[in-house]
C-alpha cells in the first residue's frame, strides 16, 4: 500500500486552470476525501493521481517516487468510476477475473484470489450469475471486486455512490467504510456530498475553483474552518455569518454586535479591512432571556430530536439548532448566547479565518450539545 | 381551496394492490405529506386524486362532492412533478402564463399579467421573467414549475417529490419557501416524498404508507413521539430508532417483544454495560456505535468524547417504546 504526496500540482486546459498549486499528503492506509462543488477541480485532481491526465506542473509522489508524468498503466492504481462499467457478456466470476487474466496470472491463483475477494464482498453466491440480472448493489460490489482483486497500491473512486438512491447510498457508504477498515488500503474518494465526506473520511481536502481551501480531519474542518467557503460548504444547515464592521485590536476577547458585547476566544491578529464575519454553528446557539444580543423568530422546523429555528438578527439571518422540546414561537424576540470557544471569526473581505487563541478558550470548554 | 376526502379507496395494477382501502381527510388549508419508501403507494394516491388513475373502489370527494367521474381538467387540481418540464422555447413569463391561456379558462390578458406578476413576486423570480426558461439554474427552473401551478387557483396542489432533483442547499431553501408560500396563500397541498426531513419540517399532517395501506396519520410530532408500529417509528429520526429484544434492559411490559429506543432516549453513564464499536463524526452530531448482548445500537455523544472503540460504558433506556411480535406498539 502507499503514501501519496501531492506537491504544487497544477493543471491547465488552454486558458482554463482546473487545479492550481495544490499540495497535500495522503498517508498510507487512509480513506481520503476530495470534496467540493462541481467544477472545483476534485475529479481532475483524482485523474492526475490516476495518470488519466498529466499535470501541467508539480509532483505526485507515490511511495516517494515521482509519477506525475508516468502514464496510468505504470502506476498500479485501481480506479472505480461512478457508473460501474461491467462486461455485460461475462458472468460475475469472469468480470472479476478479467484484470488478472489479462495480466497473465496463473489460473489457480486467479481462482483463489477471486474467491477471497468474493468472500470479503459477500458475493460468493452470485459468482456464476450473469451481470445483467444483478441488483444495483451487487453490480457495485462486482465493480469493487474487479478493483480489489488486482491488489493495487491505492484505490481511486469518483463518486461511486452518486447514482444510488438515498437509503441505499447510506448502506453502501457503511459497507465501503467497513471494507476499507478490513483491507486498510489507501483510498482516494471524490464526492460533492459533505455528509458522505464527513461520514466516511479519515481526512478531507476541501477544494473550490481549483484551489485547496483546507485539509484535515472531518472534525477539524467542521470545528475550525479555514475559510468562509469551507464554513458554508460543510454542515447542514451551514455555519452562520454575522457580519459587522469595527476596528478590533489584537488581544480583543469580545466583538460588538448591535450594541451587545459577544465574547470570543482572544483574537491574535485583526483583519486589515475592518470588516468581519462572526461564524456560529447552528448547534452552538442558545436562547437565553438574559442575553443582550437578540433576534426575532421567523420559522421553526421540527426535526424530531431537534428543531431548526430561523431568526432575524441585526446582522442578518441566523439558523439555530435547539432541542425540539425548547419553546420557539414564531414572531417572538429572544436573547441569543453563543458557545464561546466554538466561535470562528473571518475577515469578511477575503474570507480567511482569523487566528483565535483556542488554547485559552479550551480550558473553559463547556459541554457541547450532543444531540443533533 | 378545498377539503379533499378519500374514503375506502383501492387501486390495483394486475395482481398488485397499489393503494389498499385508504381513507384520509386533507383539511382545507392543510399541508399533508405522504411518506413511505418506493412502492408504498404514495404517487398512485396522488394520481388518483388528480384523476390520472381511476380507483377500483372507494370515493374521492372535493369540498364534499364526489369527483371520481370527472376528468383531471374538471377536477381543477394543479400538479408539480419531480422533473420540471418547462417549455424551453418560452420565457419564464410565458411559461407562467401558459396554464391561464387555456381556452377552457378564457382569462383576460390583464388578469394573466397581474397573476404572473403576483406569483413571480412570491417565488422571488420577478427579475428573471424575461429570461428563457433554459437560461435558469435548477432551483429557479423548479420555482418556475411550482409557479406554473400557483398561477391557477386550483382546489388542491399535488406535488410529487418536487425538490428531490435539487442539491441539498437549494432543497433546504425551497423547503422553507414552499412552506411560506403555502401558509401565506392558505392553500391545500398534498405532497409526496420519501425524504423524512421534508415531511417533518413542512407538514401540518403526515400520512405514513406501507404497501398501499395508510398506517398512521397525524402531526409530525405525533408520528415521531407516538408511532403506532416499528415501521412508522423507523420512518422518522436520524439516526434511526434502535430496536432490540425487549428484555435486554430487564423486564418488559406483557406482550412486548421489542424495545424501541430513539438515540436521545439512551442515557449514558448508568445501567448495563455496552461496548463501543465506532465513533462517527458528522460535524453537527457525533454518533456512538455500541453493542450490547451482541445487538448493535447507535446513540449520540459529545463530539470531543474521550471514548474509543473497545471501551465499555453503561447505558440505560429512558422513555422506551415497546412493540409486539408483529411490530405493533404495545406501550
Amino acid at each position: 500500500m502507499a503514501e501519496i504526496v501531492i506537491k504544487n500540482l497544477r493543471k491547465a486546459f488552454g486558458d482554463f486552470v482546473a487545479v492550481r498549486d495544490s499540495s497535500f499528503t495522503i498517508n498510507d492506509g487512509e480513506f481520503f476525501m476530495l470534496l467540493g462543488p462541481s467544477g472545483c477541480g476534485k475529479t481532475t485532481t483524482l485523474r492526475m493521481i490516476a495518470g488519466l491526465e498529466l499535470p501541467t506542473s508539480g509532483q505526485i509522489l507515490l511511495d516517494g517516487q515521482d509519477v506525475a508524468q508516468v502514464p496510468a498503466s505504470g502506476r498500479d492504481i485501481a480506479f472505480v468510476f461512478q457508473m460501474f462499467a461491467l462486461y455485460p457478456h461475462m458472468n460475475v466470476r469472469r468480470n472479476i477475473s478479467y484484470p488478472l487474466v489479462s495480466q497473465g496470472v496463473p489460473r489457480a491463483e486467479v481462482r483463489q484470489r477471486v474467491h477471497e475477494v468474493a468472500r470479503i464482498l459477500g458475493i460468493e453466491h452470485i459468482l456464476e450469475k450473469s451481470v445483467g440480472g444483478l441488483s444495483s448493489g451487487d453490480r457495485q460490489r462486482v465493480a469493487l471486486g474487479r478493483a480489489i482483486v488486482r491488489r493495487p497500491k491505492a484505490f481511486l473512486m469518483d463518486e461511486p455512490l452518486g447514482a444510488l438512491d438515498a437509503e441505499f447510498r447510506e448502506h453502501m457508504a457503511e459497507e465501503l467504510r467497513a471494507l476499507h477498515d478490513h483491507m486498510n488500503a489507501t483510498t482516494v474518494y471524490v464526492t460533492h456530498d459533505q455528509l458522505e465526506a464527513m461520514q466516511m473520511g479519515d481526512k478531507i481536502v476541501v477544494m473550490n475553483h481549483g484551489v485547496v481551501e483546507q485539509w484535515g480531519t472531518p472534525q477539524e474542518i467542521y470545528d475550525f474552518p479555514a475559510t468562509m467557503f469551507v464554513a458554508d460548504f460543510i454542515g447542514s444547515p451551514p455555519m452562520n455569518f454575522l457580519r459587522f464592521e469595527v476596528a478590533l485590536m489584537a488581544g480583543a476577547d469580545s466583538v460588538p454586535l448591535a450594541g451587545a458585547s459577544v465574547p470570543i476566544p482572544s483574537l491574535r491578529a485583526p483583519a486589515v479591512s475592518g470588516r468581519y464575519a462572526l461564524g456560529v454553528r447552528p448547534e452552538h446557539i442558545r436562547f437565553s432571556d438574559g442575553a443582550a444580543y437578540r433576534g426575532r423568530i421567523i420559522t421553526a422546523e421540527y426535526l424530531g430530536t431537534t428543531q431548526i429555528v430561523t431568526l432575524q438578527t441585526p446582522n442578518g439571518e441566523l439558523k439555530a439548532r435547539i432541542a425540539s422540546s425548547a419553546p420557539a414561537k414564531v414572531g417572538e424576540t429572544v436573547g441569543l448566547s453563543f458557545n464561546t470557544h466554538t466561535l470562528s471569526l473571518f475577515d469578511a473581505e477575503g474570507g480567511a479565518a482569523l487566528p483565535l487563541d483556542r488554547a485559552v478558550a479550551s480550558t473553559m470548554r463547556g459541554k457541547v450539545t450532543a444531540h443533533g | 381551496m378545498a377539503e379533499v376526502r378519500l374514503s375506502g379507496v383501492t387501486k390495483r395494477f394486475g395482481d398488485t394492490t397499489a393503494v389498499d382501502d385508504v381513507s384520509l381527510t386533507i383539511p382545507d388549508g392543510a399541508f399533508v405529506v405522504l411518506l413511505g419508501p418506493t412502492g408504498a403507494g404514495k404517487t398512485t394516491t396522488l394520481r388518483l386524486i388528480a384523476g390520472l388513475e381511476r380507483p377500483e373502489s372507494g370515493d374521492i370527494l372535493m369540498s364534499g362532492k364526489s369527483v371520481v367521474g370527472e376528468t383531471p381538467a374538471q377536477r381543477n387540481v394543479a400538479m408539480v412533478f419531480q422533473q420540471y418540464s418547462l417549455y424551453p422555447h418560452l420565457t419564464v413569463r410565458e411559461n407562467l402564463a401558459f396554464p391561464l391561456k387555456s381556452p377552457m379558462l378564457n382569462t383576460p390578458p390583464q388578469q394573466i399579467a397581474r397573476r404572473v406578476a403576483e406569483v413571480a413576486e412570491v417565488l422571488r423570480i420577478s427579475h428573471k421573467l424575461d429570461n428563457k426558461a433554459t437560461a435558469l439554474s435548477g432551483g429557479e427552473m423548479q420555482r418556475v414549475s411550482i409557479g406554473r401551478a400557483l398561477v391557477r387557483k386550483p382546489q388542491i396542489f399535488l406535488m410529487d417529490e418536487p425538490l428531490s432533483s435539487l442539491d441539498a442547499k437549494l432543497r433546504a431553501d425551497l423547503r422553507i419557501e414552499l412552506k411560506r408560500i403555502q401558509s401565506s396563500l392558505g392553500s391545500t397541498l398534498l405532497y409526496v416524498t420519501h425524504d423524512q426531513t421534508e415531511a417533518m419540517t413542512m407538514a401540518t399532517h403526515v400520512g405514513v404508507l406501507d404497501h398501499g395501506r395508510l398506517v398512521q396519520f397525524g402531526t409530525p410530532r405525533d408520528i415521531y413521539e407516538d408511532p403506532s408500529s416499528i415501521y412508522v417509528a423507523t420512518r422518522l429520526g436520524q439516526p434511526r430508532i434502535n430496536t432490540l429484544p425487549s428484555d435486554v434492559f430487564g423486564p418488559a411490559p406483557q406482550g412486548a417483544s421489542f424495545i424501541g429506543l430513539r438515540p436521545e432516549h439512551i442515557v449514558q453513564g448508568e445501567g448495563k454495560a455496552a461496548s463501543v464499536t465506532r465513533i462517527e463524526h458528522l460535524g453537527d452530531q457525533t454518533r456512538l456505535h455500541l453493542t450490547i448482548d451482541n445487538h448493535s445500537l447507535v446513540t449520540l455523544v459529545d463530539p470531543h468524547t474521550s471514548l474509543r472503540p473497545g471501551d465499555t460504558i453503561p447505558i440505560r433506556p429512558e422513555r422506551p417504546l415497546y412493540f409486539d411480535n408483529n411490530g405493533a406498539r404495545v406501550g
